[in-house]
This record gives structure tokens, C-alpha cells and sequence, in this order.
């Protein structure tokens, strides 16, 4: 199949167009007015989604209120391949002894990582997953490579003592986990820690990472930091770009 | 006992010998010292409320003028309801608005005058404690007046941010099924070294714990409870730097359980061990007296660590839980115990690790409403794959005969709940209780087969680490990592500065009250 193409969704027949989707309307099912009008608001909405023909193949009344609905269709617009864009990794992914043997040649010395929850957020598994020896997803963390010296401060950390904790460390790198979305609270939090280390050490400041499930990749330079890992993130990526930033590698990359 | 396991009675009761001397000198650093917060729970009960002009609770700012003039190593009370006798107050608020003001000259009362301070203070206390025990047989005369459900009880989740939004949003999910609600508080508030004030209407993935959002609420559930003829129970969080203040708060708006785990706050949010030892010991003693049902967090381990490798984590913490718990004057009834079903599906035979690992804790722990947690770890995103985990989780709690079910949502990780997420996720409940409800009775497993071993291996290995626990100290085995995969030094974590060693003389007319129901 052409990679730059037009396709559609695929039911069961090349180009047959057809998908599902489920969702709820605030719209009694009781009687039987009451339930055909609530199927044809639901066609109604799936019409103007662009599924054409649709058919509600489920419709249940949750409450004296509310409606469910799974509905398929089938959707007439065409997928242009070749104007999807895609982050590519800029870094290769390196196994730990490599990541080892490449910050003792270039920095002669541990590198320095430091990590925190800041704001209100107190979901640690983001950092604790890409920190802890345990790791995550059959990889160990951070703490496992030898060369890397690891500052886990946990969470709810204020951004001044995140700032004051990476100097007295000399940290190389700040990471930093941000879980909690609520009200956009992980871009303003990301805003004011990028700001304090802007502030706080000039161009001597230390490489800032940040991650969480909610952060769009493609967005650290608006945030003020270096880079963003998105949801399933594993410590080996971690550790692959921290060498890349700040280990350099043997050829441009 | 109608074992399934072919457990050893001894090598069950050498545990919770191992637990016990595990937990006793951490009780004893109990008994020997305060917290900040236990003295403010003290005023609390004497009906100390409201907040200064910046939202500071009078109780802090009452408890913060005693701790700078005459300290707090012999508690708040004698201090303050010396003031108020020879100050002629009419009532505490006016006291610590004076006192916040550094109008008012505390000291330490002898003689007849600490007699007096001291006979004064029990009266105040008392009444609160009084209003404790009204509440209870309040919850009584209501569950008399409506019905208990059966077990497993559905337990769901409300967690908008804003109290209002929160009340129809537990009324419906009750109406759906619903027989516990959860209020999940605003994510910040566990390290907040104080209890907001009033009605809240915004917090960050839940809703701050405050006593009006309590009463608040409790007040709609008793609606919803007369209206369906079932009691619908309430649920909060006590854990973080105010565990005696929220417990106390619980117990004075009968809620009726609250998550209190004894090294929750250690491990996951570090707060200060010795200041969470010694807050929870208060704490539990007020749920205690309340009748509220704790839940233990023991399905937190299991998320940071492989839930087949350190099953065993688990049933140590429930067991040190359980000591803890008796100890405060926790009857079995009271202990709800957590865990949960956290184990790789792509594991060969997880189900079947799953089903000794429950089993096992039901058969260790009889009395005890044990609370099952869903899975969440490997909710992946696939909402379809995910929904059928959730079938198996429900299967494993019915099959087991889990107390408290915390209803699974396919969506977990994605967003908090939509309505549908709520209503698919209990009509799996419903499917798979009406379809196997009676499992439980019929499953035996083999006597010597994979799901007997396991569970007896499981607990060796609880008895070995309960037997390495014992030998270093529990707050060296914390610091080492022992749970949780997480280091917490004793000296280390938020709050140490609020705990205070008790001199000779220290009076707690709370403490008095609530070791004298034992």
C-alpha cells in the first residue's frame, strides 16, 4: 500500500469507509416518542459528523435524562497520506551500557539529573516510572545507570526549591512530570518553571524536560524547555536523549 | 472457618505476632508524642471552626500562638482553656481571634488553676465527642430505617472539583446502583497542613474535604437513602498532614468510611513517618468511636511494584494495617483492607494468581471488609480490552468474596469518567453478579493445586519479610524501600516539624476520651 495515497477506514472492504463511534446525548429514552426522537438526534449528529449512512445499532437511556448511543457509519472523506506529518525521533535509542560509556568519555563525570511533580500535581508514577531502578514497561530507570546520578524531590514540589535543588546539585538535566490537566494547570506550571530556570541561571541553565500524558511533543518550544515525552515513554528514550543533548554524539545528528 | 487455602493456623498467628512486634515501638512513639495536628483536632472537637480573612482555620492560628509562647509539649488544652477561664471568653473564636492578634499572654496553669483549665477542657471536648457518638446511632437509626445492602457493596467515584456538582453527580450514580460514594479530594490537598474551610466549588482532580463539604453531602445521600430505601454510604480521605482533624471532622458529619492507611502518606506522598505514625494512631481512635469503616491503600503498592512480585508487600502492610488498626480500637468490622487486581494479563495464569492472592486475603483477614481495587496499571487505552479486564476483576471479587468492590471504568487513565463510562461499568457489575454471585461457594480449588501453592507461598514470604521487618526496626525497613520500591527516611518527608515529644504532664482531654473506649 502507497504510504502517500489516499485511503479510508477500513471495515471489512478496501474502502468501505466505515467506523464507530459511541457517545451520549442529554435526551430522555423513555416512551416510544421519546426514543425515536432520541435515535434521530443521534443520526442527526452522526449526519453532520460526515457518517453517511449511519445506523444506531445501540441506544440505552441512563437516567430519567440521558441517552447512550453506539452508532456506524460510513465516512466519505478521503485520508491524504502524504500530508500527515510525524515527530521523528532525533535521537537513536541506545542500550545502558552505551549510555554509560558515552557520559564518561564526553563529561568525565556522573551526569546530574533531577526530577519533580511540581505545581499541585501529587501523581508521582510518571516520574517514578522513568526515575525509580523499577522502572517501567520491562525497562529499569535512571537510577540503574550507573553514570547517572539521580535527585528524585517527588511531588508537589515548588518551583523555587526545584530551581535552588538543581543548582545546589549542579544538575545537568531537570525533569519534570506533569499528570494533572485540570484547567490547562500542566502548561501554566510548565510556563512558570521554564520562566525560573530562564530566569534564575541564564544560558547555563540545565537541559528541561518535561513529560506527562496530556503534553502535545511538538510544543516545548512554546513552553520554554528543550523537550516533551508524551504518554508511554520509557526510561531507555529518557536516557538516550539526555546522552544526545548533553553527551553529544560521535556525528551530527 | 471454611478455608479453602489449607492455610497453617500457626503460621498465620506467628504473622500477626510479627506484625504486632513489628508495629509496637512505632505505638509507643505514638504514645509518647503530638502533632500539630492532633492539638488542632482537639480544638475542633471543642466546636473550634471558621477561618480567618486569608482562609486560615482559627485552629491553626490558635494552635500556632499556644506553640510560640508555651510550646505544645503538654498539648493545647491546658494552655488554652486556661485563657479562656481567666481571660473571661465567651467562646474559643473570639479567643483565637485575640490570640492571632497577640493580645492574648498563654501559660502553663498549676495547681488549682490547671484543675480548672483541665475540668474545663474535657467539657468542651466532650461535647464533640458527645456529637461523635450521636452521629453514630444516627447512621444506625438510618440504616434501620432504610436497609443495608447485601456485599459485595458498589463503590463509585465523584470527583468534579465543586462540592455542587459533585451532590447530582452522586445521587445518580447511587440511583444507578451506587451503595458507597467517594468524594476524591483535590489533588493537592494531602500536603496542605490545614483543613479548608466552607464550601468548595474548584480543586485540581477532586474536591477539597472541608466539614461543610461533608455535611453538605451527607445531607444529599440521606435524601437519595430514604428515596431508594437503601443506605448509601460516604467516603473520604483522612491520609496526609491533617489525618486527626479530618477523621475528627468525619466523625462530627458521620461520614461513614474514609481512606486511613498507616504508611500511605509515607510512602506515596511523603509526608514524615513519625508524624504519620502518630497522627494515624489519633485518627483511627476517632474513626474508632465514629464507627466509620477505614480503607487501607495497599493497591497503591501495586502500582509501583510488580503485583506478582510483591504480592507479598501487600499482605504485610495489611497485617501491620490491622495492628495498627486494633491497637487504636478498630473492631475487625472496621478494617477494610485493600487490594487489588494489578497483575499483567499478559502473565500466563494471572487470573488464576489473582484468584490465590484474593483468596488468600480473604481467608486471612474473616471479619474484615475487605476493599478490591480495579485494575489500572494495565488499562492500556483499549477501552474494549479494558472492559473485559474489568469483567475478570469483578469475577475474581465475586468469586472471592470481596466486601467492597471499587467499580472499574473501561476509560481508566483516559479522562475522568463520562456518564456512559459509569453505566457501562455497572452493568458489568450487574452481569457478572447475577450471573455468578453463588461462584464463591461452588469454587474449591485444589487442595494442593496451582492456586493453594500460590497463596501459601505468598504468605511465607510475607512471614519472611515480617521476620527481616522485626529485626531491622519498621522505620529502618521504610527508609530502606521496603514498600512501595520507594526510600523514606525517618527524619526525612514534610510535617516532622509539627511533631513535638509530650513532657511529663501532658493532657489530651481527646486522647483521654478516646483511649477510655478501649
Amino acid at each position: 500500500m502507497s504510504l502517500t495515497g489516499m485511503v479510508r477506514p477500513y471495515g471489512d472492504t478496501t474502502g468501505d469507509g466505515r467506523v464507530q463511534l459511541s457517545f451520549t446525548l442529554p435526551v430522555p429514552f423513555g416512551d416510544e416518542t421519546e426514543r425515536a426522537r432520541a435515535e434521530g438526534a443521534a443520526l442527526q449528529l452522526a449526519a453532520k459528523m460526515g457518517l453517511d449512512p449511519a445506523m444506531v445499532v445501540h441506544a440505552k437511556g441512563m437516567g430519567p435524562d440521558f441517552t447512550f448511543f453506539i452508532v456506524y457509519g460510513r465516512v466519505s472523506h478521503l485520508v491524504d497520506l502524504s500530508a500527515v506529518t510525524v515527530t521523528e525521533r532525533e535521537f537513536p535509542v541506545l542500550p545502558a551500557a552505551e549510555v554509560n560509556l558515552r557520559i564518561r568519555s564526553a563529561l568525565g563525570r556522573k551526569l546530574v539529573v533531577v526530577g519533580a511533580c511540581i505545581g499541585t500535581d501529587a501523581h508521582t508514577v510518571g516520574i517514578d516510572a522513568i526515575l525509580n531502578v523499577k522502572g517501567h514497561a520491562g525497562e529499569k530507570g535512571l537510577e540503574y545507570y550507573r553514570e547517572i546520578r539521580v535527585v528524585n524531590m517527588g511531588s508537589q514540589v515548588g518551583v523555587a526549591d526545584l530551581v535552588a535543588r538543581a543548582a545546589a546539585e549542579h544538575a545537568d538535566a531537570v525533569l519534570v512530570s506533569q499528570v494533572v490537566t485540570q484547567r490547562d494547570a500542566h502548561l501554566s506550571n510548565t510556563r512558570e518553571m521554564s520562566a525560573a530556570f530562564h530566569a534564575g541561571f541564564g544560558l547555563q541553565r540545565p537541559l528541561l524536560v518535561v513529560g506527562g500524558p496530556r503534553f502535545d511533543p511538538s510544543a516545548a518550544h512554546d513552553l520554554g524547555v528543550d523537550k516533551i515525552f508524551g504518554r508511554g515513554t520509557t526510561p531507555s528514550e529518557v536516557a538516550s536523549y539526555l546522552v544526545h543533548a548533553l553527551a553529544g554524539e560521535g556525528e551530527a545528528a | 472457618m471454611t478455608g479453602k487455602l489449607n492455610l497453617d493456623p500457626t503460621v498465620i498467628a506467628g504473622a500477626r505476632e510479627l506484625a504486632r512486634r513489628a508495629g509496637e515501638p512505632v505505638t509507643e512513639l505514638a504514645r509518647t508524642h503530638t502533632t500539630v495536628s492532633v492539638e488542632r483536632a482537639v480544638l475542633r472537637l471543642a466546636g473550634l471552626d471558621g477561618a480567618d480573612e486569608d482562609g486560615m482555620p482559627w485552629v491553626n492560628r490558635l494552635a500556632d500562638a499556644v506553640r510560640a509562647t508555651t510550646g505544645l509539649e503538654h498539648g493545647v488544652a491546658l494552655p488554652v482553656w486556661d485563657a479562656m477561664l481567666t481571660g473571661g471568653y465567651p467562646d474559643l473564636r473570639t479567643l483565637a481571634v485575640d490570640a492571632a492578634a497577640g493580645l492574648v499572654k498563654f501559660r502553663l496553669p498549676a495547681g488549682h488553676e490547671g484543675d480548672a483549665a483541665s475540668q474545663a477542657a474535657f467539657r468542651s471536648v466532650k461535647k464533640g465527642i458527645s456529637r461523635i457518638d450521636a452521629q453514630r446511632a444516627e447512621r444506625d437509626r438510618m440504616i434501620a430505617a432504610t436497609s443495608n445492602p447485601p456485599m459485595p457493596w458498589i463503590y463509585l467515584i465523584v470527583a468534579t472539583g465543586d462540592i455542587y456538582e459533585d451532590i447530582p453527580q452522586a445521587q445518580a450514580a447511587a440511583r444507578e446502583g451506587a451503595d458507597i460514594i467517594a468524594v476524591i479530594r483535590s489533588t493537592g490537598q494531602s500536603l496542605l497542613d490545614y483543613v479548608p474551610e466552607g464550601a468548595t466549588r474548584e480543586g485540581y482532580a477532586g474536591t477539597y474535604a472541608t466539614q461543610e463539604n461533608f455535611r453538605l453531602m451527607r445531607a444529599a445521600l440521606d435524601d437519595v437513602s430514604t428515596e431508594l430505601g437503601r443506605y448509601v454510604r460516604l467516603t473520604n480521605y483522612a491520609s496526609g498532614l491533617c489525618m486527626p482533624e479530618i477523621a475528627s471532622l468525619a466523625g462530627l458529619e458521620r461520614l461513614d468510611m474514609m481512606l486511613n492507611d498507616c504508611m500511605y502518606g509515607i510512602i506515596f506522598r511523603d509526608i514524615n513517618p513519625v508524624r504519620t505514625f502518630i497522627d494515624q494512631r489519633f485518627s483511627r481512635q476517632v474513626h474508632a468511636r465514629a464507627g466509620i469503616v477505614i480503607n487501607t491503600g495497599e493497591d497503591n503498592y501495586l502500582t509501583t511494584a510488580d503485583a506478582v512480585d510483591a504480592a507479598h508487600t501487600v499482605v504485610v502492610s495489611q497485617l501491620l494495617n490491622e495492628y495498627f488498626g486494633r491497637e487504636a480500637g478498630l473492631a475487625d468490622a472496621q478494617l477494610g483492607l485493600g487490594h487489588a487486581f494489578e497483575i499483567n494479563p499478559e502473565v500466563p495464569d494471572s487470573f488464576l494468581l489473582e484468584l490465590a492472592h484474593a483468596q488468600l486475603i480473604r481467608e486471612l483477614f474473616p471479619d474484615a471488609p475487605l476493599k478490591y481495587m480495579p485494575p489500572t496499571k494495565h488499562m492500556t487505552g483499549n477501552v474494549f480490552a479494558g472492559y473485559l479486564l474489568d469483567a475478570f476483576f469483578n469475577l475474581c471479587g465475586v468469586m472471592t468474596d470481596q466486601s467492597i468492590l471499587l467499580i472499574g471504568m473501561m476509560t481508566e487513565g483516559i479522562h475522568t469518567p463520562f456518564l456512559s463510562d459509569r453505566d457501562l461499568a455497572l452493568e458489568n457489575v450487574r452481569y457478572v453478579r447475577r450471573a455468578a454471585a453463588r461462584l464463591g461457594q461452588e469454587f474449591r480449588p485444589e487442595p494442593d493445586g496451582f492456586v493453594a501453592q500460590r497463596a501459601r507461598q505468598v504468605l511465607g514470604e510475607s512471614v519472611d519479610l515480617l521476620r527481616t521487618i522485626g529485626s531491622q526496626g519498621l522505620l529502618t525497613a521504610i527508609a530502606e524501600g521496603t514498600f512501595g520500591v520507594t526510600k523514606r527516611p525517618a527524619d526525612g518527608g514534610r510535617g516532622l516539624d509539627g511533631v513535638v515529644q509530650r513532657a511529663e504532664g501532658y493532657f489530651n482531654p481527646a486522647s483521654d476520651l478516646l483511649e477510655v473506649t478501649q
